[in-house]
């Protein structure tokens, strides 16, 4: 993680760590703030607690979004702090989810702009000017448009991988492919590393191959207090938690210094939370019935 | 007619009213909270067949524990399908297959527009709030939106602080105190859970509602109605205390 982190994420980057509440790279945003990147454009649907904690740490100076909060809990403090009153520290960016991942969607396609059924008399085109209205050129009337976003730098986490990049996901998959596909460079962490023939065993499940992804890290659990379905429960105590822990701008800088600066790697934070927490996120076993993809010669 | 519950909080009103008024409806698009209990009462009530959908992009969802967040795992086991948010929100969502969204809100005005996003100035925010997520959209495509959210003068305002969703679309709100529908393009006051009075409600809103002529009071929740809330849907009483 560390050689992944170091060449491929550059001061002054954008990045992107996606994953809809699922498979979140908890393990490369720690691995940002221990690198101390600075003036990062971080991009994600849903900030959740990995950009709470990296803008907290100072790594971003703007943030492209369009669901901020602590999902079922409340807010996200650090972010609050840097954008409310007088004097905003952060800039944001805001459209909705299907503006944000049709803004992927066009980035990966080489599309110029992406048009959308949204944003019709709200004031989100008067917040954000990016969000602009187009003709149809077949006389449909107006409608509202997106511009493409193509990160400098795309993470997503996965259940496995080869280690050629091929990857796969089960569960929830959010717009980590679209991300993905988007991005310049492609950073994969994976739970498990697998041999290619698990992957050409199961090909409908491959969402990005690896011909676009620059390095493979393997990082269990490296989506914690996120989950990766079939293999860990989201840790939704770490989320009550953080509440309380990111309410107090001291605390929070405590949590980092103890959990992310004063640890080495993931391991050393697994290490910390300890064996028994994360055994408790197991859940009991629901396989997928197998298919038969036929062998043709 | 089953029997009336003795006592129940304003939570339990606020569900049972929403789960009711999903009589008939197929296809609906699920929120974290109050919705998805409700949601999950009128499928084993007044709606048995409805089809749960999360923005997290999953139809057909049955959930096994009452999830946090909107992306909890337990919504991915044992669903129909499982689709990317590209999918979910281009062809479920604009392609018209949904007849109900939730949506909660901070502020709403007397057409039902919706503020999720600040309050104050938007460059220089008093309060900066979560923003529109998947609101905006939902609020332009599903064929109807159901509201659920407390009332207060702070929160059903004459003016919003910033408009995030369109409020055209909107069938039904449910509060704490009442229940107003979308008629003409404005909410009118409609029934009054039991024991609330016209001008607790008039004074709980910043401006003063059109009422309908046959103002009824809301049928308390019946026995049955609470005991699949507290023993089954949400028995840590997490978000009905």
């Amino acid at each position: 993680m560390r050689d992944a982190i170091s060449q491929l994420v550059h001061d002054g980057d954008t990045v992107a760590i996606e994953g809809f509440t699922h498979l979140i790279s908890f393990a490369a945003g720690h691995e940002i703030i221990r690198q101390r990147k600075r003036d990062l454009t971080l991009c994600r649907l849903t900030p959740d607690l990995v950009y709470d904690q990296m803008i907290a740490a100072g790594v971003a100076r703007k943030l492209v979004f369009s669901w901020l909060g602590n999902p079922g809990v409340g807010s996200l403090h650090a972010v609050r702090r840097w954008t409310e009153g007088t004097e905003p520290r952060l800039k944001l960016e805001e459209y909705s989810h299907f503006g944000m991942v049709a803004r992927y969607t066009a980035g990966a396609m080489n599309l110029p702009f992406f048009p959308l059924h949204s944003y019709s008399d709200t004031d989100l085109p008067v917040a954000n000017p990016l969000i602009r209205p187009v003709e149809s050129p077949y006389g449909d009337g107006p409608i509202y448009a997106v511009p493409p976003l193509k990160p400098n730098v795309t993470i997503v986490h996965a259940q496995r991988a080869d280690a050629a990049g091929d990857t796969q996901v089960w569960g929830l998959l959010g717009c980590q492919k679209e991300a993905a596909f988007a991005a310049e460079r492609v950073i994969v962490v994976v739970e498990e590393l697998v041999d290619e023939s698990v992957i050409r065993a199961d090909p409908n499940r491959t969402i990005v191959p690896g011909l676009v992804v620059d390095a493979v890290v393997v990082e269990p659990f490296g989506a914690h207090p996120s989950y990766a379905q079939g293999y860990y429960d989201r840790d939704n105590a770490f989320y009550l938690d953080w509440e309380a822990i990111s309410r107090d701008e001291a605390s929070l800088q405590a949590w980092l210094d103890e959990y992310v600066y004063g640890v080495a790697g993931r391991h050393e934070y697994l290490e910390k939370l300890g064996r028994d927490r994360m055994l408790a996120l197991r859940p009991t076993s629901a396989p997928s019935g197998s298919v038969d993809y036929g062998e043709y010669r | 007619m089953s029997a009336v519950a003795a006592e129940y909080s304003a939570s339990e009103m606020m569900i049972v009213a929403a789960a009711r008024e999903l009589a008939g409806q197929r296809v609906c698009f699920v929120g974290v909270g109050l919705p998805n209990i409700a949601v999950n009462l009128a499928r084993r009530t007044v709606a048995p067949d409805l089809e749960l959908v999360y923005e997290a992009g999953v139809f057909g969802a049955q959930p096994a524990r009452l999830p946090l967040s909107i992306g909890d795992p337990t919504i991915v086991t044992g669903a129909t399908a499982v689709t990317s948010m590209f999918e979910l929100f281009g062809y479920y969502l604009q392609g018209g297959l949904i007849d109900v969204g939730f949506l909660g809100a901070a502020q709403i005005d007397r057409s039902a527009n919706l503020n999720s996003t600040v309050i104050g100035d938007y460059a220089t925010p008093r309060t900066r709030l979560p923003g529109s997520g998947g609101a905006c959209e939902i609020a332009q495509n599903a064929k109807s939106i159901f509201v659920i959210m407390r009332q207060s003068p702070r929160s059903f305002v004459e003016r919003l602080d910033f408009r995030t969703s369109v409020g055209t679309r909107v069938r039904v709100v449910v509060t704490d105190l009442a229940i107003f529908h979308l008629a003409d393009g404005e909410l009118q006051l409609d029934s009054l859970h039991p024991g609330v009075t016209l001008d607790q409600v008039r004074s709980s809103m910043g401006w003063q509602p059109r009422v309908a002529e046959s103002l009824t009071e809301t049928p308390a929740p019946t026995v049955d109605e609470l005991r699949l809330i507290r023993e089954e849907l949400d028995p840590g009483g997490v978000y009905t205390k």
